[in-house]
């Protein structure tokens, strides 16, 4: 007897799951950064390059979640 | 509404295979799809770009000159010079170019009847990402020698009993995971870029041929794509500058002195 059924993927929610660790990182890289140019206008320009170097390094993880949800999608 | 009448729902990666039109229409053979035509688009814009605008270079520029100017002018100066240091004016050329290539490719994306960018296919930034490797590997080579850049890139200044530790870790992640992620970072954004729009358009065309009463809900989703496309169009730009700023960084990790 069946009392609840769940039909689809779960690999929405492994993807919901996995945002949350980038979506924080990316937070953080960003906030720094405006924390940093608050206190330092000046800096902005130094720093930027490194805002959207963390962002990119951080980011990629969320993208794996999205690229590695697809590939095995139906393999397990 | 009669577009409406069966809209495959939900997109699926099937949807990225655009059909073949070189032979026409085959199911078995893809030797020229839309994908292959736009990166040969791509190639000969930019090439008859930059040089037409270097053809006869002026000291007041024309405006196809200005263009091309102040685009190897942006790369050279706030990506080479900034990343790298003096040095890096040597790979100004490779960087735009790099720059140039995704940001067309990306491009395509939100191009009205195009809609599709050929980055969405891993195979495309896979090569880049081949291409960029090399190129900090024999850019490191060249200015340490063979055993001193790999010395220099694997072994950290750590004490000697945790090396055995740190050298694997250092490989993994100079040797495999940079080109790795460089080319799934491109891949996955424009990926899921198009993947977004396909799921508010058709969306709407889903709910339409659900229920008729749903229509508000669909123009709703159609204006939500409209934005999406102004969101897209910051991520075409800022992934174009990633690569671009990321296969810079590399190269100055190779060039550094010390680890």
């Amino acid at each position: 007897m069946v009392l609840a059924e769940v039909v689809g993927s779960t690999a929405a929610i492994g993807y919901g799951l996995a945002a949350i660790g980038p979506g924080i990182g990316v937070g953080l890289v960003f906030s720094s950064h405006i924390q940093s140019t608050a206190r330092q206008p000046e800096s902005s320009r130094l720093t930027l390059p490194y805002v959207w170097i963390g962002f990119a390094v951080v980011e990629a993880l969320a993208l794996l979640g999205i690229a590695f949800g697809f590939i095995w999608q139906g393999t397990l | 509404m009669v577009l409406a009448a069966d809209v495959p729902f939900p997109p699926s990666v099937e949807d990225f295979f655009l059909p073949s039109i070189v032979p026409w229409g085959a199911h078995d053979s893809y030797w020229f799809t839309k994908i292959t035509a736009l990166v040969w688009l791509t190639s000969a814009i930019l090439i008859v770009f930059f040089l037409t605008a270097y053809r006869k270079p002026q000291l007041v520029p024309t405006k196809s000159q200005w263009l091309a100017e102040s685009i190897y002018g942006f790369v050279r100066n706030n990506i080479s010079i900034e990343m790298i240091g003096p040095r890096g004016v040597r790979f100004a050329p490779y960087l735009t170019t790099l720059f140039c290539f995704i940001l067309l490719n990306n491009f395509y994306g939100i191009v009205p009847f195009i809609q599709i960018s050929p980055n969405s296919h891993i195979a495309f930034p896979a090569m880049l990402a081949i291409i960029s490797y090399i190129v900090f590997i024999s850019a490191g080579i060249r200015h340490h020698g063979f055993v001193k850049y790999f010395k220099m890139s694997l072994v950290p200044p750590a004490p000697w009993f945790i090396l055995p530790l740190l050298i694997p870790i250092e490989f993994f992640s100079t040797f495999m995971v940079r080109p790795f992620s460089l080319a799934i970072r491109l891949f996955a954004n424009m990926f899921a870029g198009h993947m977004l729009l396909l799921v508010f358009t058709l969306g709407g065309f889903a709910m339409l041929s659900a229920n008729l009463w749903l229509l508000p809900v669909s123009i709703v989703s159609w204006l939500m794509t409209i934005a999406l496309t102004f969101l897209e169009f910051l991520v075409i730009v800022l992934q174009a500058y990633v690569f671009t700023v990321l296969t810079a960084s590399y190269v100055q990790g190779a060039l550094a002195e010390g680890h």
